[in-house]
């Protein structure tokens, strides 16, 4: 990895948080409980800033992303903005809102690749899932317009206890749909998905064969589509890398412009976050107290502190630590050396059969 | 593994739409860019894929290649240039029109 002269590595990406706003209600949502109103948003002017100064940082990739970005007007002058910077953008969308014609505006001003979310094979049950009628017909009209303007597609399946039985009927869909990628992505308890977590969460012999279906599926489709999956961890024995390290890899700049290590940061408290309205995104990378809480390992406690994998794992996602043990100091508990990591297990074993609480 | 992707010696390979290779010095030199991916490029893979361009077919870039690398045998540069974009394609990241 490159570093700067400080040993700090140059980041990858970018996720760029456009608005909150979405008009879909999936109860998985990464976005925070309390979301930014549509009067802090950042402007035009300012994200285009922010993508020159990630360029020059070393960013190579911009995903633009929210709540549902097409909810800014200004979308195509900020697909716009990104190529200027150099940047390679993709728009992480739900495609409820973004119309053929602002697509094809985008796919001009130099937009690279489009993902969009389908919530299920089955019409009915993906439309209950986001809380919006007829959400998944216009997903579908829209994906072929991604593949008609040659744009690359990804389609992006999140997984639970609702859908996980029908992983392989997702993958045939996003290859009618033309899709070159399906990431199929168990979802991670943080933000919505936590507050949902005994609804959402599947059996873990639901997970094992889920995994199975994508690694037969993955040789049967070799060479027409890749098939990336995001693995659930509280089935786990070992935890993720959570977003390649703190610090490391990539930045999260919310709607009103606070730059976080990863878009579920701000539960840990008493982190200290800059926002781009007032400082260099290069000085907030470098120096801000949220980013240098977590980076190398003096803040790691055992069994982290002594473990060989502290340079592979990081100790796993400083958010999760926080959420399941009350210390972001803590191993994430997903790791079985962790002394909570029967606590997790616990937790996968809650069910609740009631209505999702809807992101709203 | 087994080569999944067979390349016709008058195949012209090219970088799709959303695949993009970059030089960056921040992070240290060629990379391709991708969906939600980012692969390093040494400077040969680099010099490959800038002679990817939809015009040049497989057994012209060998040769031009050739031309470039003097003192390669042309079967090592040959089967190193199947070996990479076989892999490529594999993963959807070339065309071979």
């Amino acid at each position: 990895m490159a570093t700067n002269g400080a040993g700090i590595p140059a980041p990858l990406g970018l996720l760029a948080e456009l608005t909150h706003r979405c008009p879909l209600g999936c109860p998985y949502c990464s976005n925070p409980l309390a979301l930014d109103n549509r009067s802090d948003e950042l402007d035009t002017a300012t994200w285009a800033r922010v993508f020159k100064e990630a360029a020059s940082l070393g960013v190579l990739q911009v995903h633009l992303s929210g709540g549902e970005p097409a909810a800014r007007r200004d979308l195509p002058e900020i697909v716009k903005a990104a190529r200027a910077a150099g940047l390679y953008s993709n728009l992480i969308t739900s495609a409820v809102g973004l119309t053929p014609a602002t697509l094809s505006v985008l796919a001009d001003n130099g937009l690279d690749h489009v993902q969009i979310s389908i919530q299920d094979s089955e019409a009915e049950s993906a439309d209950h899932i986001a809380d919006y009628k007829g959400a998944s017909v216009r997903k579908r009209a829209l994906a072929v317009e991604v593949v008609k303007l040659g744009l690359p597609l990804t389609i992006n399946m999140v997984v639970h206890r609702a859908n996980i039985a029908r992983v392989e009927q997702m993958v045939a869909l996003a290859l009618t749909l033309g899709a070159s990628r399906v990431e199929i992505a168990h979802v991670q308890y943080y933000g919505w998905a936590l507050k949902n977590r005994a609804a959402l969460m599947p059996t873990r012999e639901q997970v094992e064969e889920a995994v199975r279906v994508v690694e037969r599926l993955r040789e049967t489709h070799r060479g027409q589509i890749v098939i990336d999956a995001v693995v659930p961890d509280y089935y786990a024995r070992f935890p993720k890398p959570c977003v390649g390290g703190w610090g490391r890899r990539s930045l999260n700049v919310t709607p009103a412009g606070k730059v976080l290590p990863c878009h579920a940061a701000e539960v840990i408290p008493g982190l200290e976050f800059w926002n781009v309205r007032e400082h260099a995104l290069a000085d907030i990378w470098r120096s801000s107290p949220a980013f240098n809480a977590f980076r190398g390992d003096d803040w790691m406690q055992e069994p982290c502190k002594s473990c060989a994998l502290k340079e592979k794992d990081f100790g796993g996602c400083r958010c999760q630590a926080f959420l399941l043990t009350g210390d972001a100091r803590a191993a994430d508990p997903v790791c079985y050396l962790s002394p909570h990591h029967a606590l997790v297990a616990q937790l996968a074993a809650e069910r609740t059969e009631a209505a999702y609480a809807y992101r709203r | 593994m087994e080569q999944a992707v067979v390349i016709a010696p008058d195949a012209k390979p090219r970088l799709p739409r959303g695949v993009r290779l970059t030089h960056n010095e921040a992070q240290g030199g060629w990379l391709l860019l991708a969906p939600e991916r980012v692969f390093k490029a040494d400077a040969v893979t680099a010099e490959i894929l800038k002679r990817c361009t939809g015009e040049a077919t497989l057994e012209a870039i060998v040769d031009d290649l050739v031309k470039a690398f003097a003192g390669a045998p042309r079967d090592r540069i040959h089967s190193d240039v199947v070996k990479l974009l076989g892999g490529l394609a594999e993963k959807r990241l070339l065309e071979l029109s």
